[in-house]
Parts: C-alpha cells; sequence; structure tokens
C-alpha cells in the first residue's frame, strides 16, 4: 500500500466518500474506486472499476478474479447515519439505542430549549431547520431520516429533502389520520404520490410499542429491516430476463 | 469498518514518525473464522501491532512475515487452515480457514 493511498482513504472517511481499494495480489499494484473516480495504478482497468462499484453497493470486501489476476476489494463505506428530526422524548431513546448499533447520529431541531447537548450526551445536535442541515450534511444513500416533532412547520420540509434525495429509509412519526394530511400538504411542494409512498408512516415496526423507548425500538427494527433487504437485494445475483 | 480505519490511522502516525510499516488484511475466509474480511492489522518494524486479523489465534505468524516485507519490500499471500499443519502449530484452532495478505507500506 502506497502512503498517498493511505492518506486518501482517511480524507474519504473525514468526507463521508465511500471508497474501494483495489489490490493485485501478485504485486500489490492499487486503484482507489469512487463512485465517480477512480486513480492509481489499476484505474484504466473498467473490469476492475466495475467490480469494486458492486461490493461498494453490498458493502462487502472481497477478492475477486479478474481475467486470471486475483484482485481484494476492499470497501470503506461509511457508517450508517441516523438524521433524527425533532430533538423530543422518543429521540432521547432512539439517540443512544442507533449509537449502540453503531449508526451515525445527528438530531436536528431549531429550538434551543431541545436541542441541547445535555439532553443528547455523546451525539451531534444540529441548531437549525432540517432543510438548512441537510443541505449543510449532505443526504447520501447510506442516511435513514426520520421525523419526529408532530409539527408540520418542523417536519414537512424534512421529509420534502429527505424524499428528493435517495437516503434508504424516511419514517415520520403520527397516526393515519395525521399521514393522510401529510399527504395533502407535501403534494402542493411537488411530492408524488409514489415519492410519498417512500414514507414509513406511522413510523416503525407494530410491536404494540407505547413508551419512547419502545417506539424506539420499533423504529430501529424497521430502519434495521430495510437497510438488510436493501443490501440482501443489492448482493443477490441478477437473474437475466427470460 | 471503522475497526479498519483505526488500523490506518496508527499505521499512518508511524509512517510520519518514519517506521517501517506492514499492513495485514484478511481477504478470504471459509468456514467459521473469528474476523470478516477486511479485517487488518498493522504492524511497525519494532513487532508492534494495531487490530486484528483473528482471535490472536495467527498474529503471531503473520507479525513475523509482516517484518519480513518490511525488509523485503515484498507482498505476500499467507493461508492458514485446520488442514494446514503450520496453521495447527500456531493455533487456529477456531475451524475456520483464512486467507491474509500482508503488503509493505511504502
Amino acid at each position: 500500500m502506497k502512503a498517498e493511498t493511505l492518506a486518501a482513504l482517511q480524507d474519504a472517511r473525514a468526507k463521508r466518500r465511500a471508497v474501494a481499494l483495489a489490490t493485485r495480489l501478485s504485486d500489490a499494484a492499487e486503484a482507489l474506486v469512487y463512485r465517480d473516480d477512480a486513480k492509481g495504478e489499476l484505474a484504466g482497468d473498467a473490469a476492475i472499476v466495475s467490480a469494486a462499484h458492486r461490493a461498494m453497493d453490498i458493502g462487502k470486501s472481497e477478492t475477486v478474479d479478474i481475467g486470471g489476476a486475483k484482485i481484494f476489494l476492499n470497501v470503506y463505506v461509511p457508517p450508517p447515519r441516523l438524521i433524527i428530526v425533532g430533538a423530543v422524548h422518543i429521540a432521547q431513546s432512539l439517540a443512544p439505542m442507533a449509537t449502540m448499533l453503531e449508526f451515525d447520529v445527528t438530531v436536528v431541531d431549531p429550538r434551543g430549549a431541545w436541542a441541547t447537548t445535555q439532553r443528547f450526551p455523546g451525539v451531534k445536535v444540529i441548531k437549525d431547520w432540517a432543510d438548512e442541515a441537510f443541505q449543510e450534511m449532505g443526504l447520501d444513500v447510506s442516511t435513514a431520516v426520520v421525523t419526529l416533532t408532530h409539527d408540520p412547520k418542523l417536519d414537512d420540509p424534512a421529509l420534502e429533502s429527505a424524499l428528493k434525495s435517495d437516503v434508504f429509509y424516511v419514517g415520520a412519526l403520527g397516526s393515519k389520520r395525521t399521514h393522510a394530511k401529510r399527504k395533502e400538504r407535501l403534494s402542493e411542494v411537488g411530492i408524488t404520490d409514489e415519492m410519498f409512498a417512500r414514507i414509513h408512516g406511522p413510523v416503525g415496526l407494530n410491536i404494540g410499542a407505547k413508551s419512547p423507548a419502545e417506539i424506539a425500538v420499533s423504529i430501529l427494527g424497521q430502519i434495521i429491516e430495510v437497510r438488510a433487504r436493501r443490501l440482501e437485494a443489492l448482493s443477490a445475483p441478477k437473474v437475466a430476463a427470460a | 469498518m471503522s475497526d479498519a480505519l483505526e488500523v490506518l490511522d496508527q499505521v499512518g502516525r508511524w509512517k510520519a514518525d518514519g517506521k517501517g510499516v506492514a499492513v495485514a488484511t484478511v481477504i478470504v475466509t471459509w468456514g467459521s473464522s473469528p474476523r470478516p474480511v477486511g479485517s487488518q492489522l498493522g504492524v511497525d518494524d519494532a513487532g508492534n501491532m494495531v487490530g486484528s486479523v483473528s482471535g490472536g489465534c495467527i498474529e503471531g505468524a503473520v507479525v513475523k512475515e509482516a517484518l519480513d516485507a518490511i525488509k523485503d519490500g515484498k507482498p505476500r499471500l499467507l493461508d492458514f487452515g485446520v488442514t494446514d499443519e503450520q496453521a495447527w502449530d500456531v493455533g487456529l484452532a477456531c475451524g475456520g480457514k483464512v486467507q491474509v495478505f500482508v503488503e509493505k507500506v511504502n
């Protein structure tokens, strides 16, 4: 491994940029493969770059055989991220539980009395409107967004931004009735039925959750399920249409 | 994944201090092996380690190869498994097989 490669891997992590390091095992020749770029001695090999993209999609490091050469693809994807909109009671259970599950957790709420690091020790807290915070953070395919405020002023802009991005999960707290009204409001800002259908609402698995901690478990159960199914689908061998 | 990056952080510090450094990476596993593909062990020229490529059963042998790789600059592909005499010697009794790639950081 080259010292520059090491530095590039560290830089990619700091920027939450997914990267795969391809190494030819016979001579340690390398390529750093990003979603939109590739660098290094092996970067010109389209088969290696394409195999690296697939490995990044499923988030799994593996050794592959390309043109008779053994290539190890070491995938460095950013950890999944959970953005919680609303520094409310449920968030106080959800944030530490998600941290235990190795999510990179951020709580967003413009209300100063709620969005304090005292209420949320050990996680990032952003005192801002969600849509503005999202712009700063950049929503990506390894991000989940959950809205918990019950207040359309706070939840709606967050949902609108999340649905216009490629986050892997969007959940919104609120009853079926609240959810139906939400649909009407969001349709006015260009959210189609198909886009709206991506929202998990009422949020969480139906396990009869009542307390904030139980609701947090039901939400995380659903996020784990959605993420696992997505990764399963991506790693399944592609079957040619008959 | 964060494990692997912590290893690379330490490797980077060793390198910045002017030490000879090698990285060992689990590249294939069969059966029940204790550490997944992509797990890494960093080794400096004094034999200091960071990270792991097994539950501790093969690290000794890997460090020895890593020190040789630091000296001659050549990458190495190591096989450990229950069918392998050497693996029994170093104690990979966990029932799995692993292949480890060792390379110098240049």
